[in-house]
């Protein structure tokens, strides 16, 4: 499968205004990629993952195409998209661990879920059955409400659930944010597993964290103020990043077995623009160490090596 | 609750529709209260006209089967409700955040002793107990009876904030006061009720309310205050003399209507509040 | 090391879901027998203070009841020494107290003095069936109705912006006036039902035709003014209960897995009506207060008219009796809807795990 996003634009209508928390993105994901989506909090990774499944209001499409296998997702009508979710594009939320109905028997919300989506149940359980214990879950858990689950067994179960009719698009929104570390791993491990068995062809796996995308992730997409920053192959991000956002947010990766009485541990100053009236130009200058006049000028995103784009002008040619 | 910037919420509040009609309604009746007795020339219970005569140019509401003028039996009777409504319903959330707040951060023992008080007191017929009381109290003001339903109607407000606090409680900030050592009231005080302001506002209005409801309640079965004049007085002196049987619907459909508008513009103030501090429940 | 290339124990494979069950009988007899001695206790109290009301009240009920009768000096002490005894104020408080509960172990509830001689169990229990044919289809419908309609009114905005500010109006009528207005308009101006009484007053009680027509009649416009008042209420919790729920977490994962609008609705509902369940409780005291006022608006023959009467003549004990009913049958009420509660909300069962 393929995706192709060409230029999407996702603004949230807010009392005061639009708020540009995605714009003009363009990428393309391969058959069986696993594409970490990363940036700091509000950058505008989530609303993309959203947007491509469930774009309800407040948020507002305003442009843009996206091919899902070469066919078109009408991603800003919410009834015309209905038959590809689940099927399709799935998503495994950041809300997780209450995604589940809490008055209802496991079993039996998937059973209606199924049903309403024209599935039938009964020949699907042995599937799920069979993911339950891949997962390491007990069937017991469809006769349990989801009060009696801890938070990481509710996590898988969603995991399964979300990739249960073996969706080509897989959106993963920061589901090891609220996890320990070991717990973040087996997860993450999961994901890989789902994708090794062909559960679903290809994932976006939304983080802000790098160190979980240099584990899984085939290839890194690095989002800063609702537009794209960066993206390559997960070995060019860590090792040889382009993008000066990139730069300093590799850089600012503790590392295990450094003292830091020695290196110190440094952040990236400022903060993000507002995107209810964003700069003008490169969005990052404002905290960029080697900003120039050109910046005032918005950058494209462009290929500056065999798939590895930039949205820099310090890395095209004409300005190196 | 989420602490937001005065300005925000000044800017929200404009906007909501909810929260202007609310409030424009409740002012008309302010003013109303003020302004009425001084629009009439006659006290509320001097027997100044014709009987039973309907609304005119002399007598805007028309006058009572005694001669009384209704107009200004109103607007007394506005001032009435309103004291009730601040005075009752202020002590009740008042108890009810000394209750609600106590048993709400200590949990446990106290929590549950607490509960059982507010389940007892849910279940006494406040009647009951208002009979005992006005027998004894032959003459009594609205002071009293705002006393007596603040106290009767907290259990409501204990509740909610009790829920209220329990969530709050979990929360990190007041982790942090309780390692640093600052005792239970004072975090009380200073962390946990400042977070909770708009919530308290809530209840008050909601409070405010429900003692006018029940104010009206009490006034009309003949236990409400002695010395002044009330909207549930006035409705339940016309039932007492036949105003239905005759027609005087001038007498006791402006009361009815003051009490539903005032309740309902309270009601409806709370929703468009509750808006206006919760970014979710906003409209686009 | 990368994932995937680690030997050892997988960290998941430690967890086992301990299955719960469905109940288990330890802890929900625990949990029962816990509220009951709440309730027992919350009892003890109530009627205890009910049983003050004859004995606190300043001056003597039996002079109230002598007053009426008239009678010469010389004969007044001894019927006044008679009376005492019969209403068993000749013996010390605590005796009194004891002598109460006793009594009403065995259902007597002492005589009237407004309708002396009658016992008051007698007079109260003339009423109940009022009460109940009014209350329980007012209660129940005015529930029910209410939860559809407020449902209903979540689904569109057109239909919310109708539905709630007529719901908030309803909800802040008094009963009282609601009654006023509904006699007054039905009943006078256009005259098509009866304002006063439970029956027309040329009839007696019996099962015959006319007899239940006359009575439906005088039903109609009580039931209408409480149907009408819970029901804005109900109507207005049921959409902020479902609106809430729409908004939950569950609800927007449904909808980004395709589900129908129906289900996700269907759901929202069966979550919302869980805490307007527990709103009935609360409830039942405004509903008490507020029948009570609309019988005395009808003259409908219920506990709330005999409540009436009996402050007006001072009939202490009759009054005694009509707060024991009810206190009674509020307790009741509120257990029947807390085992309910724990039948309909699965979270509750297993929350007893806490306990």
């Amino acid at each position: 499968m393929s995706l192709q996003v060409e230029n999407l634009s996702v603004y949230y209508q807010t009392l005061k205004g639009d708020v540009r928390a995605l714009e003009g993105a363009t990428f393309t994901l391969a058959d069986g990629e696993i594409m970490g989506l990363a940036g700091e909090s509000g950058c505008g990774k989530t609303t993309f993952g959203k947007s491509l499944i469930l774009l309800t209001p407040p948020m507002k499409y305003v442009e843009g195409h996206v091919l899902l296998d070469g066919e078109a997702l009408p991603i800003w009508d919410t009834e015309r998209m209905n038959p590809f979710r689940f099927k399709e594009v799935s998503i495994i939320p950041q809300y997780a661990m209450s995604a589940l109905n809490p008055t209802r028997k496991i079993g039996k919300m998937i059973s209606e879920l199924l049903e309403s989506r024209g599935v039938s149940y009964k020949t699907t359980r042995p599937e799920l059955k069979r993911r339950l214990e891949l997962v390491e879950l007990s069937h017991d858990v469809l006769n349990m409400y989801p009060i009696e689950l801890s938070g990481g067994m509710k996590q898988r179960m969603v995991m399964v659930l979300s990739t249960l009719l073996n969706p080509s698009l897989l959106i993963a929104d920061e589901i090891t944010s609220a996890l320990d570390v070991s717990t973040q791993k087996a997860v993450a491990k999961m994901l890989v597993e789902f994708r090794d068995r062909q559960f679903v062809k290809s994932i976006i796996f939304i983080t802000h964290d790098m160190s979980i995308l240099y584990q899984i992730a085939d290839s890194i997409m690095v989002m800063y103020a609702g537009k794209l920053a960066e993206r390559a192959s997960t070995a060019a991000i860590i090792n040889a990043p382009r993008h000066p956002y990139t730069k300093l947010l590799i850089s600012s990766l503790p590392e295990v077995g450094v003292k830091y009485a020695e290196k110190k541990l440094t952040g990236i100053p400022g903060k993000p623009p507002l995107l209810l009236d964003p700069p003008t130009g490169c969005r990052f200058k404002d905290r960029c160490p080697v900003a120039f006049e050109k910046c005032l000028e918005e950058p494209p995103f462009l290929e500056v090596e065999q798939s590895h784009f930039v949205a820099c002008w310090r890395e095209f040619e004409e300005y190196a | 609750m989420i602490n937001l910037k005065k300005n925000e919420i000044l800017y929200f509040a404009l906007r909501n529709n909810k929260l202007k009609v609310g409030l424009a309604v409740l002012l008309l009746f302010v003013v109303l209260t003020i302004v009425g007795p001084l629009l009439t020339n006659y006290p509320p219970m001097d027997y100044v006209g014709p009987l039973s005569a309907p609304p005119s140019s002399e007598f805007w509401f028309g006058t009572t089967s005694f001669g009384q003028d209704i107009f200004s039996q109103f607007v007394h009777g506005l001032k009435a409700s309103f004291l009730v409504g601040i005075v009752g319903g202020g002590l009740g959330t008042l108890l009810g955040m000394l209750v609600g707040f106590t048993a709400g951060y200590r949990g446990g023992m106290v929590d549950e002793a607490l509960n059982m008080l507010t389940n007892i007191v849910l279940v006494i017929p406040t009647l009951a107990v208002l009979l005992i009381i006005v027998a004894y109290l032959e003459v009594r003001g609205i002071f009293i009876e705002s006393i007596f339903i603040g106290c009767t109607a907290w259990p409501w407000a204990a509740r909610a904030i009790r829920a209220q606090t329990f969530s709050l409680r979990s929360r990190d900030f007041v982790d942090l006061a309780r390692l640093s050592g600052m005792n239970s009231l004072k975090i009380i005080f200073t962390e946990i009720a400042p977070n909770m302001m708009s919530y308290l506002l809530l209840v008050f209005i909601l409070q405010f309310g429900g003692a006018v409801l029940i104010a009206a309640t009490l006034d009309f079965i003949g236990l409400g205050p002695t010395d002044a004049m009330s909207l549930g007085l006035m409705m339940n002196n016309a039932v007492l003399w036949g105003a239905l049987i005759l027609g005087i619907w001038w007498w006791f459909i402006p009361p009815g209507v003051a009490i539903t508008a005032i309740v309902g513009a309270l009601y409806i103030t709370n929703v468009g509040l509750d808006e206006v501090f919760n970014p979710k429940l906003r409209e686009m | 090391m990368k994932i995937g290339e680690e030997e050892g124990i997988h960290p998941l494979r430690l967890q086992v879901p301990r299955p719960i069950g469905y109940i288990q009988g330890g802890k929900v007899k625990r949990y029962f027998g816990r509220k009951l001695l709440i309730y027992i206790l919350t009892f003890f109290v109530a009627v205890t203070i009910d049983w003050m009301i004859p004995r606190f009240m300043p001056g003597d009920p039996v002079d109230a009841l002598m007053a009426r009768a008239g009678s010469f000096a010389e004969s007044t002490e001894l019927m006044h020494d008679y009376y005492s005894k019969i209403f068993g104020l000749d013996v010390p408080l605590w005796q009194q107290y004891l002598n109460f509960w006793n009594a009403l172990l065995h259902g007597d509830l002492g005589i009237s003095v407004y309708v002396f001689p009658l016992p008051v169990t007698t007079v109260i229990m003339r009423a109940v069936p009022f009460d109940i044919l009014l209350l329980v289809p007012a209660i129940l419908l005015s529930w029910f109705a209410g939860n559809w309609f407020g449902a209903f009114a979540a689904r569109s905005k057109r239909l919310d912006n109708t539905i709630l500010p007529l719901g908030y109006i309803l909800t802040a009528t008094p009963y009282m006036w609601l009654a006023m207005l509904l006699a007054w308009a039905l009943g006078i101006v256009f005259n098509i039902f009866p304002i006063s009484g439970g029956y027309s007053y040329a009839m007696t009680p019996s099962l015959s035709w006319a007899f239940i027509w006359s009575y439906l009649q005088h039903w109609f416009l009580p039931f209408l003014s409480l149907f009408l008042v819970g029901f804005g209420g109900w109507a207005i919790g049921m959409r902020n209960m479902i609106i809430y729920e729409l908004e939950a977490d569950y609800s927007h994962y449904l909808e980004a897995l395709g589900a129908p609008r129906r289900l996700v609705r269907k759901y929202a509902f069966r979550n919302a009506v869980l805490p307007q369940l527990t709103g009935l409780a609360l409830a039942l005291g405004v509903i008490v207060a507020g029948a009570l006022v609309t019988e005395v608006v009808f003259s409908y023959p219920g506990i709330g008219y005999l409540i009436l009467q009996a402050i007006n003549t001072r009939d202490f004990f009759l009054l005694q009796g009509c707060f024991l009913f009810i206190i009674l049958g509020v307790l009741l009420a509120n257990f029947a809807i807390d085992i309910a509660y724990v039948f309909v909300d699965p979270r509750t069962r297993i929350g007893m795990q806490g306990e």
